[in-house]
């Protein structure tokens, strides 16, 4: 093995700008931690509607929410991205085609958001389903039996249970979120992947110090993200239920 | 709304989109038996009371799950080069194996602790090893147990197969990718491979609830 080690390379600033290696990695940490979070929103607020809307009663609103999660869970996140990216803008309507190919701002930003959200989506929804099937029948028929309506009884009985029950699951869901934002480096966006392969490129081939740092931030950042849920789901635990130490 | 589109690239395409599919199949196929026995063995290590060899298997577990995918495809496809001769393909079925071993080994050590201790006690009541327990006890119950899960993961690993796109090896989106670009055509030819990827993976998940409901009655 003839590696020639330089950790100096962290200082020395890259050729196309005037920042150093180091900063250049640190936005692109901010980016991974903008398209993550970002793409979150959208998984839960989505994931909980169509999740809830599989457990629906009306035939029809549960025929929806199983055809989303299908559509959205059986292509890979990268082809998902691809669709978005190349495939939606040649469907739309010549004026918005033309805005959306040429003047439309953050672009590859947004698109990765929505695909990656939206992939998501599709399993957020599996565990809120799982976590609404998970409660027992009488729940559903005492919401009823006060009078409430189904709305009511979603939004005062078994969603606030549902949730609690399923912070566990949906952790590991923002996990693989997190894990899979690296995918927006195949539209450009400036995330981490993207830094580490351009810095192996633009170094000559430092691979170890261009890969190392990216992969530490990305251990560390899954390790905060792990400390904080298990934070929120000791406080919010439902008494009489396991709760992991 | 399709007006524009040129859909008669896809017949000429077919064979080398083929090709790309079965090396995503193979791919799969190989990280899958490769993970399942890495991975049982890492659950092993992980259950054996030895404290060494158990840290050692919950690092490397930890480290696996921790870190995305696509930085290993890479750590791998760049760093090997300084060792050997390596083609993209190699490089993608080494990677794979030793990443899903980490997630193969956790849904193994849940069969094996899913399988309650009496039975291990057994084991070792009738003159049994450790190995011989888990071998032949254990294992194949634990197998059982888990072969819907363990399927679902599958599952998950045929879609991560198309992150080998980030090193150049040929896999079915790859190969699509090359053709479309071939033809200037890349959109029709990133639709038809949704359809295939799509069908692909309706009937993966088909079968998985199929064997859920199978599994389920026999408990």
């Amino acid at each position: 093995m003839n590696y020639q080690w330089n950790w100096g390379v962290f200082f020395e600033t890259i050729p196309s700008g005037d920042v150093t290696y180091l900063t250049w990695i640190i936005h692109g940490l901010g980016w991974t931690v903008a398209i993550s979070l970002c793409a979150w929103i959208i998984a839960l607020s989505l994931g909980s509607i169509v999740g809830t809307l599989r457990t629906a009663q009306h035939r029809g609103l549960a025929l929806i929410g199983h055809a989303w999660v299908e559509f959205f869970r059986n292509v890979p996140i990268l082809l998902q991205l691809f669709l978005w990216f190349f495939v939606v803008p040649e469907l739309l309507p010549h004026d918005l085609s033309m805005w959306v190919k040429q003047d439309m701002p953050a672009k590859e930003f947004i698109t990765s958001v929505l695909a990656l959200g939206l992939f998501t989506s599709a399993r957020v929804a599996e565990q809120v389903r799982a976590g609404i099937q998970s409660l027992s029948r009488g729940q559903r028929n005492a919401g009823l039996a006060l009078g409430f309506t189904q709305t009511q009884t979603y939004r005062y009985v078994l969603l606030p249970m549902a949730f609690r029950i399923i912070i566990p699951p949906l952790t590991s869901e923002f996990m693989n979120a997190f894990k899979n934002s690296g995918v927006a480096y195949a539209v450009g966006v400036w995330e981490m992947v993207f830094v580490s392969r351009q810095m192996v490129e633009e170094t000559g081939g430092q691979v170890i110090e261009s890969l190392i740092v990216p992969t530490v931030l990305y251990i560390i950042c899954s390790y905060a993200a792990n400390l904080l849920m298990g934070v929120i789901e000791r406080r919010s635990h439902v008494p009489g239920f396991i709760v992991a130490k | 709304m399709f007006s524009n589109f040129d859909f008669s690239v896809i017949p000429p395409s077919l064979p080398y989109i083929w090709q790309g599919l079965v090396f995503s199949f193979r791919l799969t196929v190989t990280a899958m038996l490769g993970g399942i026995i890495i991975g049982t063995l890492l659950a092993l290590a992980r259950l054996s009371g030895g404290k060494a060899l158990g840290f050692a298997a919950k690092t490397y577990v930890d480290l696996m799950r921790s870190v995305p995918l696509l930085m290993m495809i890479l750590w791998f496809f760049l760093l090997a080069p300084f060792f050997m001769k390596i083609t993209p393909e190699t490089s993608a079925l080494i990677t794979f194996t030793l990443f899903q071993a980490a997630f193969y080994s956790e849904i193994m050590r849940a069969g094996i602790q899913s399988i309650p201790r009496g039975q291990i006690n057994a084991g070792f009541a009738i003159g049994m090893s450790y190995w011989q327990t888990m071998g032949n006890v254990v294992l194949p119950q634990a197998f059982r147990n888990m072969v819907p899960v363990l399927l679902t993961q599958t599952f998950i690993l045929f879609q991560d197969t198309s992150l080998v796109y980030a090193i150049g090896a040929t896999d079915l989106l790859k190969a699509a990718d090359n053709t479309g670009k071939l033809y200037g055509r890349t959109v029709e030819m990133y639709i038809f491979v949704s359809l295939i990827y799509f069908a692909i993976c309706f009937s993966l998940s088909m079968f998985v609830k199929y064997m859920n409901k199978r599994i389920a009655i026999i408990r």
